[in-house]
Formats: C-alpha cells, structure tokens, sequence
C-alpha cells in the first residue's frame, strides 16, 4: 500500500468510526423520540372518541410546507398569508411552522417526516407534487393529521382541500370580455392540469356571458414559475392581438408586461394592484385564512375527519377584488350579481349547454356539472382557440 | 404583418441579454480564460441592479451597479485561476454555484419588491416608419448599445494594438511574456471586463427585461451565452447574431403557441440547445477552422517564468 | 508581502490537510453568517453537524441523499482524471432515470423482484447511450465535451417534460405530468423496515472499492489516465486516447444513469418532472472536494449531503434561509480551490524588494 492510501484508509476508518459513534448515540435518543412520538400517537386516537378541551398539553403545533419561496406575490404568499391569518385568529393556542421552497421531489418526504417527528400534528401540504410523499409520512405517523392542497387520495389521517380558483376565473372573464376592444384575451399557462384548464374555460365562459365574440388564446410557460417566460409568453400573446390578460402563474410578470405595453392584466392568487397601476383591472385572490382556522379547530376540538373539501366564493376562499375604476359600473355590476349569486348558490358558472372547441356537446342543456365532472376538465370550451396539451 | 413585426423587435430584446453577456465572454476567452461562472455573475449583477433600482430609482445606477457586482466576482475568479493557477473549469463552477447560492440569500427582502413602471421608448422619426419601426427602433437603448458594442468589439480585437495584443495573449501567453507583456495582468483585465459585461447583461434581465427579483431568475442563460462563444468562433458580430437567434427560437416557440399551433413546446424548447450543438460539431469538425478560431490557449493554465 | 513559492514537489500533507482546511474556512464564514442573521452560532452550526445524526431515521437519509452524489462523483473522477471534461452528469443522470421508468413501466403486478436488475441496467444503458453521443461528438468532429454535455441536459429536462406530459403521462393521474406510481415488484429492495436506505448504498460502496482498484491497480485504468493527460506520450507508448475518452464517458455516463435509476425506482417511486434534482451539478463538487479519488469521494458526498439536510434543518428549526445551503457548497468549493494552492506553493514572508521588479517579469 502506498503511503497517501495508508494514510487515505486510516482518515477514513478514523472519520468513519466517528460517525458510527454518533450514528449510535443519535439511535439512543430515537429510542426516547419515538416512545415519545407512540405516547403522542395513541393521545390523538384517545381524544378523537373522546372529544377533550385540547389534545395536547400545550400550544397545537402546525406545520406549513411551501414549494416556493414565500415572497413570490402569488401562490406561496398567499398560503403564507392564510396562516398568518390563523395565527392572529387562534393566538396562542396555535405554534405555526412554515418551510418554503420545498422541492416535489424525494426531499419532500423527508421534510413531511421531519415535520411529524417535530411534534407537529396538524401539516399542510401546498403542493400537488406532496402527494405521495405525503401519503407516505402519514401512514408511518397516525396521530398527525395531514391536509393536502390540491391533490385527490385521502388517508385516514390525510384529507384534502383546495379553493375553486375557477370561480375568481370567472368573474375575471366577465371583466375581461367587458374591456376587451379586440376581442381576443390571452391566457398565460402554467401547466396543463384540469385546474389550470377548468380556470381557462371558466375565464372564457365568463368573457363569452358578456361578449360572445370573444376569442381566447392560450401560451403554456410550463412552469408555475418563471417570470423570464412568463413575459415571453405574455409579450407574445399581446403581439398576437390580446389585450386583456389572465395568468395561471405564480408571479407579476404578465401583469408587469401588460403595464409595459399598455394592456390590461389581472392579479392571480393575491392582490396586485400596485405592481400595475394602469393595467390593473382586479385581482383573483385566494384567501386561505378561513380554511385553516377552520382545520386547526378541528384539531384542537378533536372532530378532524378525513374527506374533501372544496370551498369557493360561498366560503369566502377566493374573490375578485380591487376592481379598478377603469371598469364601467354597469360590468362592475354583472360582477356583482355573479358574486352574489355564487355566495348564495343561486348561480352555476358549469350549466348547460356547453361545447368543447371541437363542437361536442359536454353538458346538456340546462345540466349542472358536479365536482366529479369539475376535477377531471381536459377539453377547452369553445372560443378557446388552443388545443389541449397531451390530451389523448 | 404587425405580428413579425412584433415577433421581430421581441426576438431583438430577448437576444440583448445573451448578446452582452456573450460578447463579454468573449473578451475573457480571447485572453485564454473560460468563466464558467457567467450564471452566477449574472445572478448576482441582477439582484444587485435590482436592489440599487429600488433604492435609488435610476436605471443607470443600476446597471453600474450590476457591472459593478459581476466584475467584483470575476475579480476573485481571476486570482485564483491566474495567480494561484486552479483549474479554470473548477472555479468557474465553484463561482456559479455560489452566485447561485449568494443571490437567492441576498435577494430573499426583495422578492416582494416591484419597480416604478418601466419607460417606452421609441427613435424619434424612425421609431414611426411602418414596419420596421415597431420591429427594429421601439427598443430600450441597452438594445442597441449591444449592437455598437458588438462592432466596438470587433474594430478592437481587429483593428487595435490593445486588441491585437488581447489575442496573442490568447494564442500564445508564453511568446506574449517573451515580448515583454504583463500577461497575468492583461488576463485578470479581460477576466474582470468580462465579468463586468455579464453584469451588465444580468441587470438588464432583472430591470428592465423582467422588473422583478425571484431565485434563479437567469435560469440558463449565462450557459447558453458561454455556448454563444463558440457557436460564434469568438467572432463578436457572430455573437451578437446567434444570440438574436436564440432570442429568436425562445421567442418563435411562444409566438407558435399564441397562434394555436400544436406543436410540443418541448420539442420546440430543445431547438436551441440542439442548434448550438449542430453548430459546435460543424466549426469542430475541421481541425484547421477550429485552430484559426479558437484561441489555443484556451481553458490551459499559464505559468510564468519557466 | 505574501509571495507564493513554488514546491520541489507536491507536499502531501497539504493534499490531505487542504480539505480539511477548506472546512474550517467555510465552518468560520458560516459563523459569522449565523451572528449577521440574528441567529446563535452554536444552534446554527448544530443544525448541519449534529441534527443528521439525530437518530436513525436521520442518519439514514444523510446516507440516501448521498448515494448518488457517490456514484455520480465516482464516474466523474475517472472522467476528470483522463482530462475529459464531462460537464453533462445531470443529462446522463436523467436518460438513466427514463431507461430505468421504461422497464419499470413494463411492469405487472405478477412480475417477479428480478425486474430491479433490468430497471438498473437499463438506468446504465440509458446513461451510458447519452454520454456516448458527447463521446461520438468529440471523437469524430472534436466538438467541446463541456459545452455538448451542458447543452444535452437541457434537452434531457426537455424529453423528460415531453415523456411525462404526454406519453407516459398516467391516465388516471387527472392530467398531472408524472407516470403511473411504479408497482411494488419494481421498487428498489431497501434495507431496512421504515427507513428509505436501500441496496444503493451496498452499491456505491462497492464501487468506492471497484474505482480504488480500478484507478489505482488496474493496468486499464492506468492507460485510462495517461491517454487523457498526455496525448503524445500515450501515442508513444501504445496508449489509445481515443479509446480513454469513450472509456471515461462510458464510464461516468454508466454510474449517473445508474443513479438514476436509483433515484426513480427507489425513494420516488415514479418519473415526474421533479427528477431532475441537480445531483449531477452538485457531484462535480463532490469529485474535486474528494480530490478525484474514490475514498475522498465517500466523504465528500457524505458532507455534501450534510450540507443539503443542514440547510433543510436550518430553515425548519432556525427560521433560516434554505439558500443559505448554496452559499455554503458555493464557499467550500472555493475554499477548497484557493487552499489546493498550498499544495503545490508555500508561502512565504518577504520583504518587497524593489531590484526584483525586473523588465519583462511580470508581477
């Protein structure tokens, strides 16, 4: 053996037996982390039967996991604001943990883990990628209760919420098809799951209730965010002829690129009036506040059950807001009705008769779509004048 | 007719970012230097140029500032790879991921931070023809300080002793130092005026291109300015057209889409990548078009007093 | 001043010690970073050194974060030391993973667990295959490795969101771009009951060996190396340089697809457009931190992986920001490169001395 491999071996085993000690004395306090995590498994279980004050001796510890960065004005932020808003609803009785820019990758499972063994028995999910490794930290960890945005399996312990950004689409349309001179209004794409092609249609039936000339053209960024794309794709849906337009992505650049080439532009998941002072028409702002007030009672009471939740405008989930004044009153007023008329649920944006843009009917006349038929959207209505993505 | 119009002047904005950044790697790559660390520099320059245009309002500053930030980085790569002789490929990947790292850390108060609304500008007289008016002078100055830069460049290294001095450091900094020439100092120079260079580019994304801080905003395009170089055998005006064509491709893919066309935008986001690829096989192939073009010392570490 | 004095010979001690002091550098930086944000120094740093070890759960996944950044760092080694520069590790990676989901996809609920060796051989076949198109461009038309490896992995990502947006997308999945979840016989076997460690690391370990004996003892790999470093010399003594470069690629290429299959039939279970985790990137670090040899490797990719869940921690625990994380590799890396010098200089104290300012010399 050479001298640089002796002395190669020897830094090795030396480093390797340090970590095998500390590997051992880590394994020691598992022994004590998990007694204590099956003593705070079977406390939960107990006090679902038997309905208690609080489950836990303290504060009820809550996790919120993100997958981008909090201050990107838009999806993360607004999540961020729905927990602050829990915060200032519950005070102390709530401990709130965020984690952002958690990737959907393998990384995710561990932080979902990491989370539970923190003591955290209340864990939001924000992202659809967190599905599985959700799925999976929830069966190792039954007394934590899982809640996951955007996906579509439960658990026992993992249930699922989501707010129905289509309806802010909506309105937005009404809006839109209102201002629009040209006719044709963009929608910059993020990527093409039934959500983001429910919020396109729902944007283009909504332009269609006040203008039924109007076109829609779509650009796919995919990506939630980028906002170099984003304005490539916003810059070129303008070029084409939009000039009213609707964004599924997680920043201010299309906003900003409408601002630029004198535009109109809507907020998406938080209020953007000020990043576009003159193309600024409204905001579609998710508001995940009463939402997650609602969970952590749930929790603290002990009466969290696994299900579905899908909360719209009734709910006060989402909303059209800062309507700027360029907006005629009487089209402020159509907005108004729809609002209204979601709040009360006297109005179906998905009723009957509706084409997909190859002519086929989708629903019959006078038929109202129900939340099956929502989540599983893969065809454009027509007067989209894009085809779909991947669909077969 | 309006919309190639428009499709042109965008392709020429979205090119400016990569033509400046790739006609400053360029100047260090005559000098026989690869700066891999063009994504960090530019990372760091635009959260730089960003932050100095919220605070102070002035565009210009910002830009200073961005050259300012990407020449300090270069500076720090230029020692190492020059005086201490570390590997070039190395440091060069050390300096983006840590422009990587630094930016995203630096950058995390301004990420909620937005500019006053950018100014339109537009050539007296000839921003008005039809046609080429929207398309070529309806375009932020930087635009076109990209063009002159491109033929300053070219007139330098060509037609100027400072010039011709850069490329024989480039070609041979043994008989460069024979003649008597501070070649680590004309390296560390055209290093550091690179990096300022990418700086430059790297405000522009973050202040005017798109008024916005997030992580990672430059996402590949200091790479594809270092694939720039050789695509355009270190020939400046080259640079400037294949970066217009890069513009042009990213551009062409979302303009496609506007229009309803079915194409796979993944397919069509690959263009670019397997064009530069295209282009780097066809000026390799010939041995002898490869050695008038590159500059031979390229990538190879220089040691003085042998 | 400080001047650099070149050595009679490389020193050794300097080549071990170097890493090490690299550390410390960056340990001292991160420090001070810490006290700038407001944070205690002391909990800052226990968030990389000490939480990965807390418990085995934790120690586990240190060891599943550096698995591929081992066998990824390994093939690079063997690239680099025969002086080609494979710049694309996260293309090979990538191909690997969309070999090993084709096999995987074949798949019945009926298969036997046989099907984990094709899934991995298939990851190598597929790295291999991408890394042979550089080779192939090198070879025949001289084209730049660094700049044809960097450019096919923006087309790796580009075929991978193709893959899973369109043909391979599940059709129960709601239109969400990621394949069906892999079935259970598919799924790399692990280790041990509740934790993610699985036979990737007996591999990588294995192949810590295998490239020891490879680089070090065998007569291929010898040649390997002087075809890379010394083209006329090789030429000289029969030595193929052609044949390094393939050699090498095939080599380095092979391992990252085999990470990749690691990584896609083991803690992810499916192929999505999230794979492509920056493994490749974060591996050429690993390689020159383990200065090119394959028992350095080991430990470098165990702190890059400290490095990882550090930051993880330090932003879950601390309030930290995960960038920090970059900064950290960022600054080692450098660190590491600026105190490789002392290797090869000493440095010396000397009084400046205006008659060495000699015509010519340059400073």
């Amino acid at each position: 053996m050479t001298t640089s491999t002796r002395r190669a071996v020897l830094r090795g085993t030396a480093l390797g037996s340090l970590a095998l000690a500390a590997a051992l004395a880590g394994c020691s306090k598992k022994d004590e982390a998990s007694s204590t995590e099956s003593a705070a498994a079977s406390a939960p279980a107990a006090s679902a039967a038997a309905v208690p004050a609080s489950a836990a001796s303290g504060p009820l510890k809550v996790a919120f996991v993100y997958i981008g960065p909090v201050g990107d004005h838009g999806w993360s932020f607004a999540h961020d604001n729905g927990r602050k808003a829990l915060e200032k609803e519950l005070g102390a009785q709530v401990q709130t943990t965020p984690v952002e820019k958690v990737p959907e990758s393998a990384d995710a499972e561990r932080v979902f883990r990491d989370m539970a063994s923190q003591g955290n028995t209340l864990i939001f999910g924000t992202s659809f990628g967190y599905m599985e490794p959700m799925l999976k930290a929830a069966a190792d960890n039954k007394g934590v209760h899982f809640e996951h945005a955007t996906g579509y399996k439960t658990a026992d312990n993992l249930r699922t919420y989501d707010s129905r950004t289509y309806e802010g689409a909506y309105m937005a349309g009404v809006v839109a098809g209102g201002m629009t001179k040209s006719n044709v209004i963009g929608v910059v794409g993020s990527v093409p799951i039934p959500e983001v092609i429910r919020n396109i249609d729902s944007f283009t039936l909504g332009a269609q209730s006040v203008n039924p000339k109007v076109k829609t053209r779509v650009v796919w960024v995919n990506e939630w965010f980028n906002p170099p794309k984003e304005t490539e794709g916003a810059q070129s849906l303008i070029d084409g002829g939009a000039d009213v337009l609707l964004q599924n992505t997680d920043s201010s650049a299309v906003l900003q690129t409408a601002e630029k080439n004198g535009k109109y532009a809507f907020g998406w998941d938080s209020d953007m009036a000020a990043i576009g002072p003159k193309a600024h028409l409204a905001s579609a702002v998710i508001n995940w506040g009463p939402y997650y007030i609602k969970a952590a009672k749930d929790a603290i009471a002990g009466t969290w059950t696994t299900g579905k939740t899908w909360w719209g405008v009734k709910e006060g989930a989402i909303d059209l807001t800062s309507i700027s004044d360029k907006v005629p009153a009487d089209l402020k007023a159509k907005v108004d009705k729809v609002k209204a008329g979601l709040k009360d649920g006297s109005f179906s944006i998905w009723k009957g008769p509706i084409k997909d843009n190859t002519g086929k009917e989708v629903l019959k006349d006078g038929q109202v779509a129900d939340d099956a038929f929502l989540g599983g959207i893969k065809f454009f209505v027509a007067g989209v004048d894009a085809p779909v993505p991947g669909a077969k | 007719m309006d919309a190639y119009a428009l499709l042109l002047a965008a392709t020429l904005n979205a090119g400016t970012v990569l033509a400046i950044a790739g006609l400053g790697l360029l100047v260090n790559e005559r000098a026989g230097v690869v700066n891999l660390g063009a994504e960090g520099m530019m990372l760091v320059a635009a959260i730089a140029g960003f932050a100095t245009a919220v605070h102070t309002g002035s565009d210009w500053l910002a830009f200073g500032a961005g050259a300012a930030a990407g020449a300090l980085m270069a500076a720090a790569f230029g020692v190492l790879v020059i005086w201490l002789n570390t590997n070039q490929y190395a440091s060069g990947l050390a300096l983006s991921l840590f422009g990587n790292g630094f930016s995203a850390f630096v950058g995390i108060g301004y990420v909620q931070e937005h500019l006053a609304p950018r100014p339109r500008f537009s050539v007296p007289w000839l921003g008005d023809l039809p046609f080429v008016g929207p398309a070529l002078f309806r375009q932020h100055p930087m635009v076109y300080l990209a063009v002159v830069l491109a033929v300053a460049l070219t007139w330098f290294l060509y037609r100027s002793r400072a010039g011709l001095v850069l490329r024989a450091v480039g070609e041979s900094p043994e008989s460069a130092q024979a003649l008597g020439y501070p070649v680590r100092r004309i390296r560390l120079l055209a290093v550091v005026c690179g990096g300022a260079l990418c700086g430059v580019a790297g405000a522009y994304l973050s202040v005017i291109y798109t008024p916005l801080w997030v992580e990672d905003m430059v996402s590949g395009k200091g790479w594809i300015a270092l694939a720039l170089t050789t695509f355009a055998t270190w020939r400046p005006l080259r640079v400037l057209l294949g970066a217009y064509l890069f513009g042009g491709v990213t551009m062409l893919q979302f303009h496609l889409q506007a229009q309803g066309v079915a194409i796979s935008s993944q397919l069509l986001s690959m263009l670019p990548y397997l064009a530069t690829i295209a282009v780097l096989v066809l000026i390799s192939r010939n041995p002898a078009w490869i050695r008038a073009n590159m500059p031979a010392s390229l990538g190879k570490p220089f040691f003085p007093g042998n | 001043m400080l001047r650099l004095e070149a050595r009679p010979a490389p020193s050794r001690a300097a080549s071990l010690l170097s890493p090490l002091l690299a550390l410390a550098v960056t340990v001292v930086i991160g420090i001070a970073l810490f006290a700038l944000l407001g944070k205690d120094p002391a909990r800052g740093l226990a968030m990389f050194f000490v939480e990965p070890f807390r418990g085995a759960y934790a120690v586990s996944e240190l060891f599943v974060k550096a698995t591929p950044l081992m066998l990824i760092g390994l093939g690079l080694a063997v690239c680099y030391r025969a002086n080609v520069w494979n710049i694309g590790a996260e293309g090979q990676f990538l191909l690997g993973a969309i070999a090993a989901t084709w096999v995987a996809l074949q798949a019945t609920p009926g298969t036997g667990h046989w099907i984990v060796v094709p899934i991995l051989l298939a990851g190598i076949a597929g790295g291999m295959a991408w890394a042979a198109i550089v080779a192939f461009l090198r070879d025949r038309a001289n084209a730049s490795e660094i700049l044809v490896s960097l450019m096919l992995v923006y087309v790796s990502v580009q075929l991978l969101n193709w893959l899973v947006y369109g043909a391979w997308k599940d059709p129960e999945g709601y239109n969400f771009p990621q394949t069906i979840t892999f079935l259970e016989p598919t799924r790399i076997p692990r280790l041990f009951a509740g934790l993610r460690l699985n036979i990737g690391l007996p591999i990588a370990l294995l192949a810590v060996g295998a490239f020891w004996l490879y680089l070090f003892r065998a007569f291929g790999g010898f040649r390997m190396q002087v075809g890379g470093l010394a083209a006329a010399a090789a030429r000289y003594a029969g030595f193929s340089s052609r044949r390094a470069l393939w050699t090498a690629l095939l080599i380095s290429g092979g391992m990252s697809g085999l990470a990749g299959a690691l990584e896609v039939a083991g803690p992810v279970g499916q192929l999505t457009p999230y794979v492509p985790a920056g493994y490749g990137f974060a591996a050429i670090i690993v390689a020159f931190v383990g200065r090119l040899h394959p028992v350095g490797i080991l430990f470098s990719s165990l702190l890059m992986s400290l490095f990882y869940l550090g930051g993880e921690y330090a932003q879950s625990r601390l309030g930290l920001p995960k960038s920090i994380t970059g900064v950290f590799q960022g600054v080692l890396l450098f660190c590491l490169l600026a105190s490789d010098t002392l290797i090869h200089y000493r440095v010396r104290w000397q009084p400046a001395h205006p008659q060495h300012a000699a015509a010519g010399k340059d400073a």
